[in-house]
């Protein structure tokens, strides 16, 4: 079967013209102190899709995640060049704060980290934080049922967030995160720590969530990027000037990228020929 | 390795049984004995010394040495109430000076500045403290504050025992910190939390287990401190409450130095009360580890 990315696009994702960029992400080389981490990066996270990135270990494709939202600006030593802009407004101007930035960039990690404190309370952290004036348990409840957990927890709003399995425990990061309504959810591999079942009900529930949020999700699993993704970028490693550098080889519709890729690296990648 | 050894030939019905006589098997057990009896051993003195109180200092148990005061030279009956209050006082006022200070540090410690120059002369310093000589904390608190205010006090006791204090307040606190792990505090950044915030909402609460455990031994320690009294509180056969009035800046008693003080005289009244002192001394003592254990126990 060969697919063709016009063809494609006009029969199950928007145009890519159509679609408008909510993160502009223009990284062109990402320092951990004088490690060249990522180079020539350049990635548009478009609203309404689920942008994957994919690419062996030390590719940068969580580099390239976290630098979206300045989590990386918590690592020492760490410095870019580029620019990162989010409805037009550049994330790293001198003065932006990103605490305001995580606000509306909101992350789920690769281990479940809920806080130790209730699940009620995990879920109206972010609320009480931002100073939400309406009804929190309202607003609590519909996260919980956004990220498919209420059911589950509606008894025991009260228990601890550490007491619930791993799958749960993501979810209930997921309704952390959504909760206070944020415009992207990055996602680091949310799904690495969990079984297969968890996994499934993450990947429908990330289905679910694009309609309302825009998500970029990191992961090492390319099954998982053909399932759920709109738009894949693939990252690989350049070991050739002595270091190990990642950097952004294709990006494009997902069914492109895995049917018709123009490059030999995706290509050898994608057909597991890739150590 | 012998073709003959039973264990590298092919053998279909290998023998699983526990051999006694087998060096290794022989050794563990030898070893596992060895660190049972020093086990036991190691909780010996505590029960023992126990025991002796209870047996020496245990029937002058009664209201009566929580309510009155010392008795003086050939006097019968008597207690030792302000000494329990004295101890109280003294060791309240070290804690409320050591604790927010040795907080604030850990804080600094184990979350704002962790591998500075300061957090390292900081620590170092913190070590050394926990080393100090109490009789030191004494002479400091002594120069400090009785040769200023111009009198044995309370406040000097405090100050002298908050710095016995500040040092186990401090390292534990900043290990309880060091254990919130990474990706919680990475949780709450991600959710748009300053860095305050992320100490105040989760670092704090989440160590507050092992904060609350720190304190605990801290004032367990600190309660049971003779020598830095001497110098600080003195003694005082009454009450520092006096029609009503509390005057702290006089000399104050103490379980510790009323032990010290009794336990030379030559009276048998005043030896027993000193070893019922110590009963209630060590039972105060035992009270805030437990206090520490139950503390410490995670809850949430």
């Amino acid at each position: 079967m060969k697919a063709n990315v016009n063809e494609q696009g006009n029969v199950k994702v928007k145009p890519d013209t159509q679609a408008k960029v909510v993160i502009d992400c223009k990284l062109d080389k990402v320092y951990y102190g004088d490690f060249l981490a990522v180079r020539d990066s350049h990635v548009p996270i478009k609203k309404g899709q689920i942008t994957g990135f994919i690419g062996p270990s030390g590719c940068g494709k969580s580099t390239v995640l976290r630098s979206l939202n300045r989590m990386n600006d918590l690592v020492q030593g760490f410095r870019f060049e580029g620019n990162v802009h989010f409805h037009g407004q550049d994330v790293y101007g001198s003065t932006v704060d990103p605490v305001v930035v995580r606000r509306y960039i909101g992350m789920v990690f690769q281990q479940p980290n809920p806080f130790a404190m209730s699940i009620f309370d995990n879920v109206a952290f972010g609320l009480r934080l931002n100073r939400f004036k309406g009804d929190v348990e309202e607003s609590v409840e519909k996260a919980l049922k956004k990220a498919a957990l209420w059911d589950e927890v509606k008894d025991k709003l009260k228990a601890s967030g550490l007491s619930l399995s791993g799958g749960q425990q993501q979810r209930l990061c997921i309704a952390r995160a959504i909760a206070t309504e944020p415009t992207v959810v990055l996602m680091d591999e949310p799904c690495s720590a969990l079984d297969p079942i968890a996994t499934r009900r993450i990947e429908e529930l990330m289905v679910e969530l694009k309609e309302k949020f825009t998500i970029a999700l990191v992961t090492h699993n390319m099954q998982q990027a053909t399932r759920v993704a709109d738009k894949t970028a693939f990252f690989s490693v350049d070991i050739s000037a002595g270091g190990r550098t990642g950097y952004l080889v294709e990006l494009g519709d997902t069914r492109q990228i895995f049917e018709d890729p123009q490059q030999q690296l995706t290509k050898e990648y994608i057909r597991g020929e890739f150590s | 390795m012998s073709a003959q050894d039973p264990l590298f030939t092919e053998n279909e019905n290998p023998n699983l049984q526990r051999s006694l006589v087998e060096p290794r098997a022989l050794l563990s057990t030898i070893l596992s004995g060895a660190a049972w009896i020093a086990a036991m051993f190691a909780s010996i003195p505590l029960f023992s010394v126990l025991y002796g109180l209870i047996v020496r200092g245990g029937h002058r148990l009664s209201l009566e040495v929580f309510t009155e005061l010392p008795p003086a030279g050939f006097e019968e009956g008597g207690g030792f109430g302000n000494a329990i209050v004295g101890t109280l006082v003294t060791v309240g006022i070290g804690a409320l000076i050591s604790i927010p200070f040795g907080i604030m540090a850990a804080i600094f410690l184990g979350e704002l500045e962790p591998n500075g120059k300061v957090a390292y002369a900081a620590r170092f310093c913190a070590k050394t403290l926990t080393g100090l000589p109490s009789i030191l904390a004494g002479v400091f608190a002594y120069a400090m504050v009785v040769l200023t205010t111009g009198t044995y006090s309370a406040p000097a006791a405090g100050v002298a025992l908050a710095l016995l204090m500040l040092p186990t307040v401090v390292l534990t606190a900043e290990e309880a910190m060091r254990m919130v792990s990474a990706p919680m505090k990475n949780a709450a950044y991600g959710m748009g939390c300053t860095r305050s915030q992320v100490v105040w909402k989760i670092v704090l609460p989440t160590a507050l287990p092992g904060i609350l455990t720190g304190v605990m031994l801290a004032v367990a320690r600190a309660a049971g401190e003779t020598a830095p009294l001497l110098f600080t509180a003195l003694f005082s056969s009454y009450w520092f409450v006096e029609n009503g009035k509390a005057d702290l800046m006089t000399p104050i008693a103490s379980l510790s130095v009323l032990i010290y003080n009794f336990s030379g005289m030559p009276y048998d009244n005043q030896i027993e009360l000193a070893w019922t002192a110590s009963l209630v001394l060590v039972m105060l003592v035992l009270l805030f580890n437990i206090l520490a254990r139950v503390l410490g126990r995670k809850k949430v």
